[in-house]
């Protein structure tokens, strides 16, 4: 397939190994973390972690957007899709993660709630618009590449004049979450994580461009690679890495240089502005709550705010406490770590979030991976 | 007098299989519901076993090993490019059969009807079936019908049982893959998967490609004929190739090495497939056919099933080996491995 199958070849893919092995110098370590689950999956799905020498360490981020929702937020869109009449729609694989008590939106929908599963916002738009007599909730989530059709969801929605839809809004924000990694006490007060450097996600970057990134490559001294998603954009991302960190360098590079700009998608990012705000702070599942890392609507869209229109509790449960899915997310330990991987935890009976989407670092780890613990 | 000289014995009005829907009359058991089978079952299935108006058919046997499946079809929506439920519904339970090596003979058809379905829709999809099972040669020699009420059905639900004959020799079971043998797939993968999922309304796109929904009983008689022995035949429906594997190599108590650029697949799958966040290893195919032999016997096998129509596209796509956690693994094209595992619920878009 054109434009698909020149960045997953093999032959290019050994080139990219044999200087990677060369390049990398034999008498250190380079950690890298990929923030992002779509790199995640890539590095899974394409077996990159065999084309790396032993002392190139892939390190799994927190960057799969069904992963880091807190369980409270998933309970908050189980009560919603239980209000008699209420549609609720969301994007497919939130619809597994399950709750304390093992509820889930597909498991609420098998019980009669109207959950239905949808591509786009704006899908969500079009069944309200069908369904005037209902009330449409659109539970919104994901980094900075979702955000900007959830805003243009909500101004559609105003300009139809529909007064019976709104949004759930639990979009977040990738820099400060990298931002609260780095400043975590394990990676920088005890060092017990080291992390050389990141791989930046770049559909975010289409977004969002690259100068987010540059507070905390000379903050904390971190390279940082914003790459694509084919394996050989990863290839080429980590070798650049390391040729940062070979020259001591700590700058954002941008290996994907045929979709990111410096700065972005500006038009989206006035959207988003126009739209969203800031929220003080915000839970994220494994790092807690998080400064300014996530977005809620402006008070001149309140109408289409379901936390308003709802009056949407703040829930904080606590995870399971056998399941390490908050020390996997900030890259403590590994997901053959946890004792429930593969036992309790598998892809089919998920207890911890990063086992239920394709995306999260358990379920790549267990669906692709899991025959190197046999080796 | 006069009236009465009016009224034809035995006749009522043709059912209107233009217009008409089915209604709830249709399964009372009454004189709706045996009109329905006439005109139209009957007429589209005739045979001198259902010409008896049993509510059995009999039929001699030969001795020998005789092969039985069934298998229920529903699907959304009820006509799609390259076919339809009714020729799924037959090409289905033949392939069920048809997997063992055996000959498929004879099949009984059920039907659960909606209510409310156009009956010019029905008769599409009962010509579809006659013409499927004509192909195949195969009887359709008994049935039933139920109608459910409107909301209780989707337009209508399909069970088809067939047996075969099972020539004498032919030892084919998901249990007999051993370690060195050779994995075989007749044709491109997920094709009929991806047409499905093009037509569901809320994922509207474009594809000029048609379901692969076929009889496999011809393919498999000349396999047969040229390898008698065999190993495994399965066809890869729901849950794709990477779910029949994963099947056999439990079965069989093997693993299972594939090769990433040996899968055969359509450009337009793999491209829906991209943009879906599909892997095409789990997506349904409906008229292709995995085969395990021994490695000595792989390439006549492939010879074979290439110069068949529905083998044109066949690969050898990888190897059984040994294997005690019986992993289905794959050397990807970029030059890593990875685990093809048994799908987890549904395949569900990723969300970015």
């Amino acid at each position: 397939m054109k434009y698909i199958d020149e960045f997953r070849d093999g032959a290019l893919a050994r080139n990219i190994a044999a200087n990677i092995a060369s390049e990398a110098g034999p008498h250190r370590a380079y950690h890298l973390m990929e923030f992002c689950g779509g790199h995640t999956h890539a590095i899974s799905r394409y077996g990159i972690v065999d084309l790396l020498p032993a002392n190139v360490r892939m390190i799994h981020g927190p960057g799969c957007p069904v992963c880091i929702l807190p369980v409270g937020k998933i309970e908050n869109a189980v009560q919603l899709a239980q209000i008699p009449g209420l549609i609720l729609c969301c994007y497919g694989d939130v619809m597994r993660v399950p709750t304390v008590a093992g509820m889930s939106l597909l498991k609420i929908k098998a019980c009669g709630a109207d959950v239905r599963m949808v591509y786009s916002s704006a899908d969500a738009v079009k069944i309200a618009q069908e369904n005037p007599q209902q009330q449409v909730v659109f539970f919104a989530i994901g980094f900075e590449t979702t955000t900007p059709p959830t805003a243009v969801a909500i101004k559609q929605a105003q300009i139809l004049g529909l007064t019976n839809f709104s949004v759930f809004c639990n979009h977040v924000l990738t820099p400060s979450a990298i931002a609260h990694i780095l400043q975590s006490p394990e990676v920088r007060a005890l060092g017990l994580v080291p992390l050389d450097g990141f791989i930046g996600p770049a559909h975010v970057s289409t977004v969002i461009g690259c100068r987010p990134y540059e507070y905390f490559a000379e903050e904390f001294q971190k390279p940082v690679v914003i790459a694509g998603f084919e394996p050989l954009d990863v290839m080429q991302a980590i070798l650049m890495l390391i040729r940062q960190l070979n020259q001591g360098r700590a700058e954002v590079e941008n290996e994907f240089i045929r979709a990111v700009t410096y700065e972005g998608n500006v038009k989206a990012q006035l959207l988003v502005a126009e739209v969203f705000e800031l929220r003080r702070t915000f839970e994220w599942r494994g790092l807690g709550l998080v400064p300014y890392s996530a977005l809620k609507i402006k008070s001149c869209y309140a109408d289409f705010d379901a936390e308003r229109r709802f009056q949407i509790p703040a829930l904080t449960i606590a995870d399971n406490k056998a399941c390490e899915c908050g020390a996997i997310l900030r890259g403590v330990k590994r997901p053959q770590d946890c004792k429930i991987f593969g036992t309790v935890c598998t892809p089919d009976n998920p207890v911890g979030s990063c086992m239920v989407s394709s995306e999260g670092a358990c379920a790549a780890y267990y669906s692709y991976g899991r025959f190197r613990e046999t080796c | 007098m006069q009236t009465r000289g009016k009224i034809r014995s035995g006749y009522s009005r043709p059912l209107d299989l233009k217009h008409g829907r089915v209604e709830m009359t249709h399964g009372g058991g009454g004189r709706a519901m045996t009109q329905l089978i006439e005109q139209l079952f009957l007429a589209a299935f005739d045979n001198k076993y259902l010409r008896q108006m049993n509510d059995q058919a009999c039929f001699e046997v030969s001795s020998g090993r005789m092969v039985m499946s069934t298998d229920s079809h529903v699907i959304t929506p009820l006509f799609f490019p390259g076919g339809d439920i009714g020729s799924l519904s037959i090409n289905g339970t033949i392939n069920d059969v048809v997997m063992s090596g055996a000959k498929p003979c004879y099949l009984a058809a059920s039907f659960i009807l909606e209510e409310g379905l156009p009956l010019a829709d029905l008769r599409r999809i009962v010509e579809s079936m006659a013409k499927a099972a004509q192909n195949a040669g195969v009887a359709i020699v008994t049935g039933d019908t139920k109608v459910v009420e409107q909301g209780s059905g989707d337009g209508v639900f399909i069970t088809t049982t067939g047996v075969g004959i099972l020539p004498a020799g032919i030892n084919i079971s998901g249990e007999h893959a051993r370690p060195g043998d050779k994995i075989l797939l007749s044709g491109t993968l997920g094709d009929h998967g991806i047409v499905i999922m093009s037509l569901r309304e809320n994922l509207s796109f474009h594809t000029s490609i048609q379901s692969d929904t076929a009889s496999l009983h011809d393919i498999v008689s000349a396999m047969v004929a040229a390898v008698p022995e065999i190993h495994v035949l399965r066809d890869p429906t729901r849950g794709g190739v990477a779910t029949t594997l994963n099947e056999i190599a439990r079965q069989s108590a093997v693993g299972m090495m594939l090769y990433e650029n040996k899968l055969p697949i359509h450009e337009q799958v793999s491209a829906a497939c991209e943009f879906l966040g599909f892997d095409p290893l789990y997506v349904a195919n409906e008229g292709k056919l995995v085969a395990i032999c021994a490695p000595e016997d792989a390439e006549q096998l492939l010879a074979v099933m290439r110069s068949h129509p529905l083998g044109v596209n066949a690969e050898i796509i990888g190897e059984v080996i040994e294997d005690s956690h019986c992993f289905v693994q794959m050397e990807t094209s970029f030059g890593g491995k990875r685990v093809v595992d048994w799908l987890s619920g549904e395949q569900l878009p990723r969300i970015c």
